[in-house]
């Protein structure tokens, strides 16, 4: 009887290891379909590769990430190192890898700091938009300190300022259509390559958490 | 970042030209919450107050280029001075105070707010945008009587209002420095506009009757297509990581109460038509921003702080009008009777 339950035991935790091991595998060794490893380009960790514009994926939301690994298979976001890899995944390995990511806490990679007044130039944009061409700020989406809001909009904060503008320009380039609404296709469409510059290397100044809570603010 | 003109917008196409409607539009016995002034419209525009602190010339009035206005008697319209005219000295630092009140109402104007709501969610642009009943164009009307509370409202008690009704809150006292500062905003803002006159994009836009009666089944559709990827399912809104509001609620305990202007559905198809879903103003019909303006409107939010013995007296007193649901039975809820206390000053934080 005891040997009975203790084999279930060790069955079960057996197949939660192989689950878990199966997103760490896949980051690390890629698939037997032909995927790439991942961590190759988005870091041991999950914390991108900034310069060469490998996003972060380490904490972003998994419904996000999801809904990003379904648009490189059907092809509303377009880009030629993504497609092919996401097509050598199965329907149960995006799920898996997507889990792995979004439980993630890397600390943010090394990159090189923007000059101040770009970052300035992007707070200021982030902030308060530029409602005279009926554009509003990205904090009013993505939230006061860029770190997202629920499955739909992502955390902006501490990721790479080049992968930030590839994304601008691959929608102003009509290569990604899948965003719900045609809201970022809209945002995109109206910011010129200098705002563009500017608010990523905003973006990627920022922490990638919510800074801690001051005591005093405790409820 | 250049000033923002106030003109009439592109898709004006369904709405009515504002100009000297203003006073139309304020003809409905109403919660109005525009002032019910004539529009000075026959009268030359006088330049405002000419003591202004800055040296800076003032934007010279532009015409509007719409040929289509020229029965409306008054098309006058002005640019708000750019932010970067804020003078150096005391004067300025009260001019950017009250804007970081008007822009982060949650933050800088604590005690007096209870909602999660800030004034520039309802004023988009911090009170800069056309259409969303900017501030300067605000300022420009003001003293001015309002059957809302039957006298010659000054502009530091059309502000009180704001704080009581649209944020849920309590008034700040006359002078109060959150008062002053929103009140050297507004008049920074006002630069150059002619007093007296309802310049374009004043105020909300007044959308021609729906071409069907409004429908609160067809609204529930526009909302849940258009409005719940950001405000949610139930109204509730969304927060960020660090638990700041980022997409306000619409309804529910957080949000505006029974005796705010965005509870008479007229102001709100207006508003929503203008500008929402954000980013992507005026591109609802009419008929959907009348719809889900009136689905938005049925739904319970904090009481009336006006409140006087029942929900039909209070509806008799200030609602009796077809723009409330205040005081009806809506999907068999009697709206009023299970709402929320009003004036719950957020104590956190
Ligand atoms: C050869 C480098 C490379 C490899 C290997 C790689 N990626 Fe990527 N990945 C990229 C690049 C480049 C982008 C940005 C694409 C773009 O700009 O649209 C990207 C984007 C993504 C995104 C979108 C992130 C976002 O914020 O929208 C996800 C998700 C992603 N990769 C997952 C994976 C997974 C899972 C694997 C492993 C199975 C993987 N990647 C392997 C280079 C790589
Ligand atoms: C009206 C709402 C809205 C506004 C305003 C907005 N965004 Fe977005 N943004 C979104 C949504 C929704 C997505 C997710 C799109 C998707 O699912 O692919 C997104 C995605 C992004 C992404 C892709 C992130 C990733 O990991 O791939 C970037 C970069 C971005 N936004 C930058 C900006 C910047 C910069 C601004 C301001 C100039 C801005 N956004 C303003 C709604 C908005
Ligand atoms: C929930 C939305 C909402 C919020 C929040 C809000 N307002 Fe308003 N405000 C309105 C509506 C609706 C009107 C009525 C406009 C009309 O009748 O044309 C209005 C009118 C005004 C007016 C008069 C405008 C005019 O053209 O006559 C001023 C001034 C004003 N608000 C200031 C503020 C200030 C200051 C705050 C923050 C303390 C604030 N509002 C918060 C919705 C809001
Ligand atoms: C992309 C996200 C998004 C969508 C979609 C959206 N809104 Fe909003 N809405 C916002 C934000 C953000 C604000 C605050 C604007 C600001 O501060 O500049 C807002 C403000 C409002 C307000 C005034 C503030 C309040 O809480 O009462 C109303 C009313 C409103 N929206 C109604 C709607 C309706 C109705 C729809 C659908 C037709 C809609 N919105 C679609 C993001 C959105």
């Amino acid at each position: 009887m005891r040997s009975m339950v203790g084999g279930a035991l060790l069955l079960c935790m057996s197949a939660i290891a192989a689950l878990a091991a199966d997103g760490k595998d896949i980051a690390a060794n890629g698939t037997s379909g032909g995927a790439l490893p991942c961590s190759s380009c988005h870091g041991e960790h999950g914390e991108g590769t900034p310069a060469s514009g490998f996003p972060r994926l380490a904490g972003l939301n998994v419904q996000y990430i999801e809904h990003q690994l379904e648009s490189f298979k059907n092809g509303t976001r377009k880009n030629d190192v993504m497609q092919p890899i996401v097509a050598a995944l199965s329907d149960d390995e995006r799920k898996t890898i997507a889990n792995y990511y979004a439980d993630m806490t890397a600390p943010k990679a090394e990159a090189e700091p923007a000059a101040p007044a770009a970052i300035a130039a992007g707070a200021k944009l982030a902030a308060t938009g530029d409602w005279p061409k009926g554009m509003p700020g990205c904090g009013q989406c993505h939230g006061a300190a860029g770190l997202g809001v629920g499955a739909t909009f992502p955390r902006l904060a501490g990721q790479s300022a080049t992968y930030i503008e590839n994304a601008l320009q691959s929608w102003k380039a009509g290569d990604r259509k899948n965003d719900p609404m045609g809201l970022m296709a809209s945002v995109a469409s109206k910011l010129n390559d200098d705002q563009i510059k500017n608010v990523a290397a905003y973006y990627e100044s920022l922490p990638v958490a919510a800074p801690a809570r001051s005591p005093e603010t405790k409820p | 970042m250049s000033g923002n003109p106030i003109k009439p917008s592109t898709w004006a196409a369904g709405v009515v030209a504002l100009a000297a409607a203003g006073f139309i539009g304020h003809m409905l016995p109403s919660t109005g919450t525009a002032p019910e002034q004539p529009a000075a419209s026959a009268q030359p525009a006088k330049q405002a107050k000419s003591e202004s602190p800055t040296p800076k010339a003032v934007a010279p009035v532009q015409e509007t280029a719409a040929p289509a206005r020229k029965t409306e008697a008054t098309s006058a319209s002005y640019t708000p001075p750019a932010e970067s005219d804020i003078p150096k000295g005391p004067f300025g630092d009260m001019v950017r105070l009250g804007e970081a009140i008007f822009h982060d109402t949650q933050h800088n104007a604590k005690g007096f707010v209870g909602n999660d709501l800030q004034c520039a969610n309802c004023h988009i642009d911090r009170g800069r945008q056309p259409n969303s009943a900017p501030l300067g164009a605000a300022y420009l009307l003001y003293p001015a009587y309002r059957s809302k509370n039957g006298h010659v409202n000054t502009f530091q008690e059309r502000l009180q209002g704001c704080f009581r009704f649209s944020m849920n809150g309590k008034a700040p006292p006359f002078n109060d420095k959150v008062l002053v500062a929103l009140e050297t905003y507004a008049y920074f803002l006002a630069r150059g506009g002619p007093t007296g006159v309802a310049v374009e994009g004043h105020g909300y836009p007044k959308l021609k009757a729906p071409g069907q009666p409004a429908d609160y089944d067809r609204g529930a559709k526009v909302y849940a297509q258009h409005c719940a990827l950001c405000h949610g399912a139930g109204g509730e809104g969304q927060k960020s990581a660090d638990g700041q509001t980022v997409f306000p609620p619409l309804w529910g305990p957080r949000s505006f109460n029974w005796g705010a202007g965005m509870g008479s559905i007229n102001n709100a198809a207006g508003f929503i038509k203008a500008n929402m879903p954000l980013g992507l103003g005026g591109t609802l019909s009419d008929q959907d921003a009348w719809d889900v303006a009136t689905y938005m409107d049925s739904q319970e939010r904090p009481q009336d702080p006006r409140f006087v013995d029942s929900v039909t007296e209070t509806r008799k007193r200030f609602h009796d009008e077809p723009t409330s649901k205040y005081g009806l039975i809506v999907n068999g809820v009697l709206l009023g009777e299970k709402s929320p206390p009003s004036g719950t000053i957020n104590t956190m934080d």
